[in-house]
C-alpha cells in the first residue's frame, strides 16, 4: 500500500474508533428514514449524543 | 505489536477437513518457536535470561490458542452462525445498535477492558519470581480469561445485549440475580478504592507527578469546551491537541519540580485522598461532555500508544530479567509485598491479566450490541483478552528487569522499611537481597523523585521498569526521569478515568436499587437524587481509600487481596452463569469449557477467602490479626507497625471491616453458585430443554466481511 492509502486507513480507523464518524452514519440513516426532514447539524447531533451518553454510562475496567 | 498474535483478520476458511501443507508447516513452526520460548524459561536455572523469551513464549502460545482453541469454541461449542442476524443488524437504530467493523470494535472493546489492573497485579506478583506469574498469565488467559470474555459476549449477543446481571436474573432466578447485582456493586466499590490508592501512592510527595496529573483536569475541560463550542464532533483533532498538551504537562512537571513552586504540589497522602474524593464527586455530577468524555478520549489514546511503545521497547531493548525465576516466597508465603503462598494468592494477585470478572460486564454491555457477524466474537472477545494478557506479560517484564533489592525496597510496607534509605537497605538485606543506601538514593535521583523507598502500589515500580526499558531505546539515561513520569501519568490517567466512569456506573446501579424502595431517587433526572447517590458511592469508596492510605500496616498489602478476590469472585459468577447457560442449551457435553475454569476459580477464590477470614495466621487472616492487636490493646502494648494506641485501634477496625466484607462477598457468590447448580441439575434432568431467553433466529441480510474482500480504506470515510 502506498503512503497515502496508509494515511487514509489510519484516519478512517481513528475516526471510527473515537466515534467521530458516527455523525456521518447518523445523517445517512436520517436521510434514508426521513427524506423530508432536515438533517440535524453537527452541533445538534453532538448535543443529542452527549445526552445519550449521560444516561448510559459505560464502565471502564480495572 | 500486541496484535501480532492474531492472524491478519478474523477470517474463517470455509469448512475444510484438512489444513493445507503450507499452513500446517507454518503452524508447526509457530508451535516450535513458542515451545523454544517455554523451554528456555523452564530450563534456565540461576542464570539471567532475556525478556524476549517471555515474549516469544507468550506470543507463540497466544497464536496457537487463537487459531485452534478459540476456533474450536466458536464452531463446536457455541456453533456461531453467520447466517443469523446479530442484534446490531436486527435492531439497528443508529445509536445503541449498529453493525460495526470488527477491527474498530476490537479497538473499542480492548480500550474498555484494558486498565490499570493488568499493569499492577503482575508487578506485585513478581514477588514470587517471573516464572509462576508468566505461566498463570498465559495459561490462565487461554483457558479461562479469554474463554469467559468470548462466551459471555456470545451469550449476551444472542440475548440482544443483555447485561450479566439481567442474564442471571432471567435464566437462573431472582435470588441468584439479586445476589449477583449486589455483589457487582460491592465489588466495584472495592475496585475503585484500591485503584485510587494506587494513584495516591504514586503521587504522594511528588511535585512532578502531582502537577502533571492535576493538569489533566484543565486539559480535559479545555478539550470538552473545544469539542462542544469550537469544533463540535472533531474528536480526533481534539485528542491530538490533548495529547500534545499532556506531553507538555509532563515536561512542565519537571520544570515545576526544580522551581520554587514545587512546595505547592508536594501533597501528603491524606490531602490527595480528599482531593480524589472531591474530584470523583464533581466528575460524576458534571455533564459528561465537560470532563468525562474528553478524559476518556485522552486515556484511550495514551493507553493504545503506550502499550504499543512498551511492546516495541521490550523487543528492541531486550532487557535481561534480574529477578529469580521462582523466589522462596512462592513456597514460604512470607513475602513482604503480599502475604500467603503461591496457591491461592498468586492467582488472586495477578487477577485481571489472566482472568477478570469485570470483563464480563463489558462483554455484556455495549460490545454485543455492535457485532456485525457472530463469528467475530472470536476476534473481539478472545482476541482482545489475549492482547490484555500480553500487556500483563509486559508489566511483569518491567518489574523483573529491576534489581530485586530495589523492587523490595519499593514494594514492602513502610512499617518494615523504616523511614530512611539506611533502614530500608537493612530491611531488604534481612529479606535476603542487597541494595546499598547509595544505590537507593541514586535510583530515586535518576527518576527525579525524592525517594523510592516504600512506594508500594505497583505503579511506581512499573514506571521505574518502563523508564529503564524506554530509556534503553529512546533517549538514553537522560530521558529516564521523563519516561518515569510519563508512565506515572499514563497509569494515573487510566485510573482516574476508571474512577470517573465507575462512580457514574455505581451511581446508576444505586439509583436503580434504591429506586425500588423509594421511587424519586431512581429518577435519573432528579438532581438531589443524583447528588445523594453520587455522594453515597464516592463516600463508600472514599472510606476504603482513606482507611487504606492511613493503614499503619500498608493499605496495598491489606486491601489488594480483597480487590483480587473480589475480581476473581465476579469471574466465578460469570463462569457459573455461562456454564449454566451452556447446559440449558443442551450442551452438557461441552460444559467443561467453562466448567473447568469455573472449578479452578472457585477453588482459588474460596481457598483465599476462607484463609483471609478463618486463618489463625495473623499475616493472612483478617480476624487473626484483629485478635492479635485487640489482645495487645488490652495489655496496653504496642505491636510492630503501630506507633501509638490510635494506630492499634485503626488496625483493629480496618481488619474487622475487611474481614466482614470478605465474608459477605463469599456468601453472595455462594448464593449465586448454589442457585446455578440447582438450575443445572434441573436442566440435565428435564426431558425437554428448559426455556431460555435467546432471541429467535432471523436470517441475516448483510454480507459477512469475509465474503466481500474490502480493503481497510474501502469503508466509507
Amino acid at each position: 500500500m502506498s503512503l497515502r492509502r496508509w494515511a487514509r486507513a489510519v484516519r478512517w480507523y481513528l475516526r471510527e474508533l473515537t466515534g467521530e464518524a458516527e455523525y456521518d452514519r447518523y445523517c445517512e440513516r436520517h436521510r434514508r428514514h426521513h427524506p423530508q426532514a432536515p438533517v440535524p447539524t453537527r452541533r445538534e447531533y453532538d448535543t443529542l449524543r452527549t445526552l445519550h451518553r449521560e444516561e448510559h454510562p459505560q464502565g471502564r475496567c480495572c | 505489536m500486541p496484535t501480532s498474535a492474531m492472524p491478519e483478520s478474523g477470517r474463517e476458511v470455509p469448512e475444510k477437513s484438512r489444513m493445507s501443507p503450507k499452513s500446517l508447516a507454518i503452524w508447526i513452526a509457530v508451535a516450535l518457536v513458542g515451545a523454544i520460548g517455554w523451554a528456555v524459561l523452564a530450563l534456565s536455572r540461576g542464570e539471567e535470561i532475556s525478556a524476549v523469551w517471555l515474549v516469544v513464549a507468550a506470543l507463540g502460545s497466544y497464536a496457537i490458542a487463537y487459531r485452534f482453541y478459540s476456533r474450536f469454541i466458536a464452531r463446536r461449542v457455541l456453533q456461531v452462525d453467520d447466517t443469523r442476524a446479530t442484534p446490531a443488524e436486527r435492531l439497528e437504530d443508529g445509536v445503541d445498535f449498529h453493525p460495526t467493523d470488527r477491527r474498530v470494535l476490537f479497538g473499542h472493546h480492548f480500550a474498555a477492558i484494558a486498565g490499570a489492573g493488568p499493569l499492577v497485579g503482575p508487578v506485585l506478583a513478581a514477588q514470587m519470581g517471573y516464572l509462576p506469574g508468566t505461566v498463570w498469565i498465559i495459561v490462565g488467559v487461554i483457558f479461562a480469561g479469554a474463554v469467559q470474555d468470548m462466551i459471555v459476549l456470545f451469550l449476551s449477543m444472542r440475548r440482544d445485549g443483555k447485561s450479566l446481571g439481567q442474564m442471571a436474573r432471567d435464566e437462573i432466578g431472582r435470588v441468584g440475580g439479586a445476589a449477583a447485582l449486589i455483589g457487582v456493586f460491592a465489588i466495584m466499590i472495592i475496585l475503585l478504592a484500591v485503584l485510587a490508592m494506587v494513584v495516591v501512592n504514586a503521587l504522594a510527595e511528588s511535585a512532578w507527578g502531582t502537577f502533571s496529573v492535576t493538569m489533566t483536569i484543565p486539559i480535559a475541560l479545555f478539550m470538552g469546551f473545544y469539542l462542544r463550542y469550537l469544533r463540535p464532533g472533531r474528536v480526533v483533532e481534539t485528542s491530538f491537541i490533548g495529547v500534545a498538551l499532556l506531553l507538555l504537562a509532563i515536561l512542565g512537571g519537571g520544570w515545576i519540580q526544580d522551581s520554587s513552586l514545587a512546595e505547592y504540589f508536594v501533597w501528603s497522602p491524606e490531602t490527595l485522598v480528599f482531593c480524589l474524593v472531591g474530584y470523583g464527586f464533581v466528575a460524576s455530577v458534571l455533564p459528561v461532555w465537560m470532563l468525562l468524555a474528553p478524559r476518556d478520549y485522552l486515556s484511550t489514546f495514551m493507553k493504545v500508544g503506550t502499550i504499543a511503545l512498551m511492546a516495541v521497547g521490550v523487543v528492541v531493548a531486550a532487557p535481561t530479567l534480574k529477578a529469580e525465576s521462582v523466589t522462596e516466597f512462592a513456597s514460604t508465603g512470607t513475602g513482604p509485598v503480599f502475604a500467603g503462598s503461591l496457591f491461592p494468592f498468586l492467582f488472586i494477585t495477578i487477577a485481571c491479566g489472566a482472568l477478570s470478572g469485570f470483563h464480563a460486564l463489558v462483554s455484556s454491555g455495549t460490545t454485543p450490541k455492535l457485532i456485525q457477524k457472530e463469528s467475530q466474537v472470536r476476534l473481539i472477545g478472545y482476541g482482545s483478552m489475549l492482547t490484555e494478557s500480553f500487556v500483563a506479560v509486559m508489566a511483569l517484564i518491567a518489574a523483573c528487569v529491576l534489581e530485586p533489592g530495589l523492587y523490595y525496597a519499593m514494594n514492602s510496607p513502610a512499617a518494615l522499611l523504616g523511614p530512611t534509605v539506611e533502614s530500608a537497605s537493612e530491611a531488604v538485606r534481612n529479606l535476603g537481597f542487597t541494595i546499598t543506601p547509595d544505590q537507593l538514593t541514586a535510583a530515586a535521583k535518576a527518576v527525579e523523585e525524592q525517594t523510592l523507598v516504600g512506594r508500594s502500589g505497583g505503579a511506581p515500580t512499573l514506571a521505574v521498569g518502563m523508564a529503564e526499558i524506554f530509556a534503553g531505546v529512546f533517549g538514553g539515561a537522560g530521558m529516564k526521569a521523563f519516561w518515569y513520569h510519563f508512565a506515572i501519568m499514563f497509569e494515573a490517567l487510566f485510573i482516574l478515568t476508571t474512577v470517573d466512569a465507575g462512580t457514574r456506573v455505581g451511581r446508576f446501579m444505586l439509583q436503580d436499587m434504591l429506586g425500588n424502595v423509594w421511587k424519586p431517587i431512581g429518577r435519573v433526572t432528579w438532581k438531589p437524587g443524583i447528588w445523594i447517590t453520587s455522594a453515597l458511592v464516592v463516600g463508600a469508596w472514599g472510606y476504603f481509600l482513606y482507611a487504606g492510605v492511613t493503614d499503619p500496616l500498608g493499605g496495598i498489602k491489606q486491601l489488594f487481596p480483597l480487590f483480587g478476590i473480589a475480581n476473581q469472585l465476579l469471574a466465578a459468577v460469570a463462569l457459573a452463569v455461562t456454564t449454566t447457560l451452556l447446559i440449558k442449551h443442551g450442551k452438557l457435553r461441552w460444559a467443561w469449557v467453562t466448567g473447568i475454569p469455573l472449578a479452578w476459580d472457585v477453588a482459588v477464590t474460596f481457598t483465599a477467602g476462607w484463609q483471609k477470614v478463618f486463618s489463625d495466621n495473623p499475616a493472612i487472616g483478617f480476624f487473626a490479626l484483629r485478635d492479635k492487636y485487640a489482645a495487645a490493646i488490652d495489655k496496653g502494648e504496642l505491636l510492630p507497625g503501630a506507633t501509638n494506641m490510635d494506630d492499634m485501634h485503626t488496625i483493629v477496625l480496618n481488619n474487622t471491616v475487611d474481614g466482614v466484607i470478605m465474608a459477605i462477598f463469599l456468601l453472595l457468590v455462594l448464593t449465586v453458585l448454589i442457585n446455578c447448580a440447582v438450575v443445572c441439575v434441573r436442566a440435565v434432568r428435564s426431558p425437554v430443554p428448559l426455556p431460555t431467553t435467546e432471541a429467535p433466529y432471523v436470517e441475516s441480510r448483510i454480507d459477512a466481511p469475509e465474503q466481500s474482500d474490502e480493503p481497510l480504506v474501502g469503508a466509507k470515510s
